[in-house]
């Protein structure tokens, strides 16, 4: 992979050729790791996400003047090699600066080590609010929409549901946990009159979903918030059609509106689900034509919710760079706090306060169509109309 | 009511197909003695290879043709790996064919994505099955109902198959004393295929009919290898009826469990199994083994300390790894302390491994322990680290003081399950105990002091206590605390014979390598500045036990080289290349090939041949009974 990264990098440099030639034969070299074996249903369009933002960035003479090489590191799923594959990069690579990770114990370890060794590093996925919030650092910096903003931004659609008796399911582990922690916390903040019925905490990627869907409709629940994913949600929905959970009740859903976790469901989707997610098929804004052009031009595929992050996380990177004109590490900083720039959704701003990026996300509701699973009346939410105030996340944040 | 008989029905659909798989890994191990570890990898073929199919036939006798077929193929790819890979190692020492299984896992991993794509995929409804039964109200998938009647089927055929065939009575033979039956002249090699033969079909089998209820996805293996063997343990191991019985107590506890503890699911099969292994050592179903006859081929070269001349040489080459850091970056050298430290892990379970002969599946849990003894200790007590450093471990050895305890009972797989259970067990409350522990997202911070930050510094610290570690160990084994240990493990009859405290000998040994596992986690807790409840699982417990193995069980220090040799090569090959599974799979295949004994273990025989060209005796000996396995 990495070895083909250079190639593609070089034969880029030769094409590019002309004005640039001679500012190429420097380079500036980002680290990215990820848990490419663990999770490729998400890594894999990441993957090509990223590679699609080299090139561009490199056929438009790199970052000022210096051609932009990316090294990319498997992390196996697990915190301890993440650090092994970190310290690699920053030791023996010399890279300007570390983004990438996907699991929320990743990126935090990531952090930790960033903190430690004094690196800048661009968290692109993980969720937990920790990485910017109680265990955040000023040397860490996140692309994605927290735990807290995407449970933010369902609570609006959900608190507007007659529904009075909630149930919860989710996957048993940080993520799950404080997804549905936020939800309770925001949800009986704009509904005192909602009860919490029943909560199920399937152990992830091994969820037996037949007693599952059981003892939640025993609970007889008006509504249902579910934040299993990927292979889970399959099995559940699947039982849960089955055995009839569905019928007659609302359902709010994280993430299962993203392509990752949509499409395999097929003619299985449940209809009038309300989730986050990407309908890449009804975004109509010239910022995403033209990145979707790009990409199904290069790839022949359709772009999933990972090629946004892996996109919008070495753009990111290359404008940090570009306006720091340094990789120093307090430069970086300096540059990144405030900045602003455009992405496939719309303009983001990386926060000086929290170091979170307004990266937003779509909600909107499951339908079928074709036999596929679609997101309708999808609207996009901006990430900073859905973040606490100021004084609230300076209580929440250590100081530096 | 209504609901308490549709979960009931719902749990026995469950255990429907944890009995499948359960039954075919039961099967094999009870004949061949084989630990199969690629029995979930297996059952993963089986499921893509139906997905496949499924897709391209249509109708009906498509969809259960397809389930069928891919059964069978399966069972073919099955008896190729038996007759290519198993076949040759059958005479190694035990435990050994776990290492082949799971280079084979590892491969397989990788090569499901390569042939089938990173995405998860959904497969088809069975034709008839597609809709629920409606009951007082309640619904009841009738796939559901179709599992309830195939697994007693299932179990019926199998029942059928051991009892009133020819082929059944050799394979209950062979169950009991392989060594007779080949002393009666059966064909052991095609029993051991045929029997390799029908677990894959019925691992394959259970994934195929996972198609309409789930996602076919990569890791399905490891999804379900372990509950499988939680439930043949809890059975019994080689006891169809037992498998049968634990897929449904477990299963049944499980959708009752849920609805007064929702989070019980992570944990239950373990406390389960603890539970049965301590009140039944031999599962429920399962009958005490028969005092194991060790071929005297296996002992044939005693051990013996080191000569001088051998002393210089392990001495000369610590002095050359204790100069790396004149030469070598930052990186290596942190690499270098990873290794250090996982030699101080793997020679820690070698030690009760190969002399006390104790194969333990859950030794991360010491490891673990250490680590989190550390950050306590450096996060709430705000310790000096020379001092977390030296308490640390004792978390380690208190865990292994109690664990051990009832552990040493036991003996051979089961010892080893319980081992895991608990190891599961100490996972799940790191896991769970999010206000103590942190949870997954662990507890960050606990980087070393000044003293010991840069990375030669630490480098030398974690080699120092490498070597010390390693030379402590090899004093005891020539101590007579371990000459007694050997006693224990080479004949437990004898030894009590002669006076010596069996239990009490092994639970010493499990204390010690417990607490020596915990100085490995203290100091992986520095190294990393954060400890994760990764840190205490199964997947680290698998990589100790691979590093013992590869090193080779039946030397005094073969974890040294196979945590330096397993620990380099993983982390090379994953910062190279992509398919680092299939590569480091492909490469342990390859070793348990050419090195049956270990890649210590063949070492030395390969000195012992050449010191004495004609050993009398021996070979003699060793040859006409390994010929007879």
């Amino acid at each position: 992979m990495r070895v083909r990264n250079y190639f593609v990098g070089a034969a880029f440099a030769l094409l590019a050729g002309g004005m640039a030639h001679s500012a190429m034969a420097q380079e500036i070299k980002i680290g990215e790791i990820n848990s490419y074996s663990l999770l490729p249903a998400f890594t894999e369009p990441y993957r090509k996400g990223w590679q699609l933002a080299v090139e561009e960035i490199n056929a438009s003479g790199g970052i000022n003047g210096k051609k932009l090489v990316v090294i990319s590191k498997d992390d196996g799923g697990k915190p301890a090699d993440a650090q092994t594959a970190a310290n690699e990069l920053v030791s023996s690579e010399g890279v300007a600066m570390l983004t990438g990770t996907f699991l929320s114990n990743i990126g935090l370890a990531v952090s930790d080590f960033a903190n430690q060794k004094k690196v800048f590093f661009l968290a692109a996925e993980p969720l937990t609010d920790a990485v910017t919030w109680s265990k955040g650092n000023k040397y860490t910096f996140r692309l994605r929409p927290s735990n807290y903003m995407q449970a933010a931004m369902l609570v609006e659609a959900a608190a507007k549901l007659p529904a009075k008796r909630w149930a919860t399911i989710a996957p048993n582990y940080e993520y799950g946990q404080s997804a549905v922690a936020v939800f309770k916390k925001l949800m009986s903040e704009k509904r005192p009159d909602i009860q919490w019925v029943d909560e199920q905490w399937p152990p992830q990627g091994k969820i037996d979903a037949g007693p599952v869907v059981q003892a939640v409709a025993a609970a007889n629940p008006e509504a249902i918030l579910n934040v299993t994913f990927g292979a889970d949600l399959v099995k559940l929905v699947r039982e849960g059609n089955t055995r009839g959970l569905f019928k007659g009740r609302e359902v709010v859903s994280f993430l299962t509106g993203e392509p990752e976790y949509l499409d395999p469901l097929k003619e299985e989707t449940p209809e009038g689900w309300i989730v986050t997610g990407y309908p890449w098929y009804s975004i109509k804004t010239p910022e995403h034509d033209a990145f979707l052009k790009a990409y199904q031009a290069k790839y022949n595929d359709y772009p999933r919710l990972g090629s946004i992050v892996g996109y919008q996380t070495i753009k990111s990177a290359a404008a940090i760079l570009a306006k720091a004109g340094s990789t120093d590490p307090e430069k970086l900083i300096a540059a990144a706090e405030g900045l602003s720039m455009p992405s496939p959704l719309g303009e983001i701003t990386f926060r000086k306060i929290d170091h979170q990026s307004t990266l937003g996300a779509y909600v909107g509701k499951t339908a079928l169509k074709d036999g596929k699973g679609v997101m309708v009346d999808a609207t996009y939410k901006k990430g900073a109309d859905y973040l606490p105030s100021d004084a609230e996340v300076e209580k929440l944040r250590p100081k530096d | 009511m209504a609901f308490y008989v549709v979960q009931f029905l719902t749990g026995l659909a469950s255990a429907a197909s944890l009995f499948l798989v359960a039954s075919g890994l039961s099967i094999i191990f009870g004949v061949t003695r084989i630990v199969n570890f690629a029995h979930g990898a297996f059952y993963m073929i089986g499921a893509y290879i139906a997905f496949t199919l499924t897709e391209r036939l249509s109708g009906a006798f498509g969809f259960w043709g397809a389930i069928v077929v891919a059964a069978f193929a399966v069972a073919l790819i099955g008896v190729l790996v038996e007759m290519v890979l198993l076949r040759r190692i059958y005479h190694a020492p035990e435990l050994f064919q776990l290492l082949a299984t799971f280079g084979l896992t590892l491969m397989v991993e990788d090569l499901v994505v390569l042939i089938w794509g990173p995405d998860d995929l959904v497969g088809r409804r069975a034709p008839g099955f597609k809709g629920a039964i409606d009951f007082f109200g309640q619904n009841i998938p009738s796939y559901d109902l179709f599992l309830i009647v195939l697994s007693p089927v299932v179990l019926g055929i199998l029942w059928l198959l051991f009892q009133r065939t020819r082929w059944g009575v050799l394979v209950r033979a062979a169950t009991q004393d392989r060594d007779m039956v080949a002393a009666l002249g059966v064909n052991q090699k095609w029993l051991f295929t045929s029997v390799f033969a029908v677990g894959v079909f019925l691992a394959a089998l259970g994934g195929a009919l996972q198609i309409p209820r789930d996602a076919v996805h990569h890791a399905m293996d490891l999804r379900i290898i372990v509950d499988v063997f939680v439930v043949v343990v809890i059975g019994g191991l080689g006891s169809i009826v037992g498998a049968f019985v634990a897929a449904v107590l477990v299963s049944e506890l499980n959708a009752f469990g849920i609805l007064i503890f929702p989070k019980i699911s992570i944990i239950l099969v373990f406390l389960v199994m603890a539970v049965v292994l301590i009140v039944r050592p031999w599962g429920l179903f399962g009958r005490p083994e028969a005092p194991a006859r060790r071929t005297p081929g296996l002992t044939v070269n005693p051990w013996r300390p080191l000569t001088s001349n051998e002393r210089l040489a392990a001495l000369a080459a610590l002095v050359v790894a204790a100069s790396l850091p004149l030469f070598a970056g930052n990186y290596a050298l942190t690499v270098g302390s990873e290794i250090a430290i996982f030699v101080i892990f793997a020679v820690s379970l070698h030690f009760l491994m190969s002399v006390g002969g104790l194969a333990s599946f859950g030794h991360a849990a010491y490891f673990g322990l250490g680590a989190y003894g550390v950050a306590f200790l450096a996060k709430m007590a705000g310790l000096p680290m020379i001092v977390c450093l030296l308490l640390g471990p004792l978390l380690g050895c208190m865990g292994a003081a109690v664990f051990g305890f009832f552990a040493v009972q036991l003996s051979g797989v089961y010892f080893a399950m319980l081992t895991l259970a608990f190891a599961q067990i100490v996972w799940s409350i790191a896991f769970q105990w999010v206000s103590v522990t942190g949870g997954d997202n662990g507890i960050l911070s606990i980087w070393p002091e000044k003293w010991a930050a840069s990375p030669s510094h630490f480098y030398w610290l974690a080699l120092g206590v490498a070597a010390l570690v390693t030379i402590a160990l090899r004093v005891m084994v020539f101590s007579p605390f371990g000459y007694a240990l050997r006693a224990t493990r080479d004949s437990l009859l004898r030894s009590e014979a002669i006076g010596i405290n069996a239990k009490r000998m092994q639970w010493t040994a499990f204390v010690i390598a417990g607490t020596t596992a915990g100085i490995g986690g203290a100091l992986f807790a520095y190294l990393k500045g954060s400890v994760f409840p990764d840190n205490l699982g199964i997947s680290l417990s698998v990589d100790a036990l691979v590093m013992v193995l590869l090193g080779g069980v039946e030397t005094v220090s073969g974890g040294v080289i196979g945590a330096i040799v397993y620990k380099a090569l993983n982390i090379w090959l994953v910062s190279q290349t992509d398919l680092s599974k299939l590569v480091l799979g492909g490469f342990i295949v390859l070793i348990v090939v050419v090195f049956p004994k270990g890649i210590v273990g063949m070492l030395e025989m390969l000195a012992q041949r050449r010191r004495k060209t004609s050993p009398p005796g021996s070979p003699l000996l060793a040859k006409p009974i390994e010929s007879a396995e």
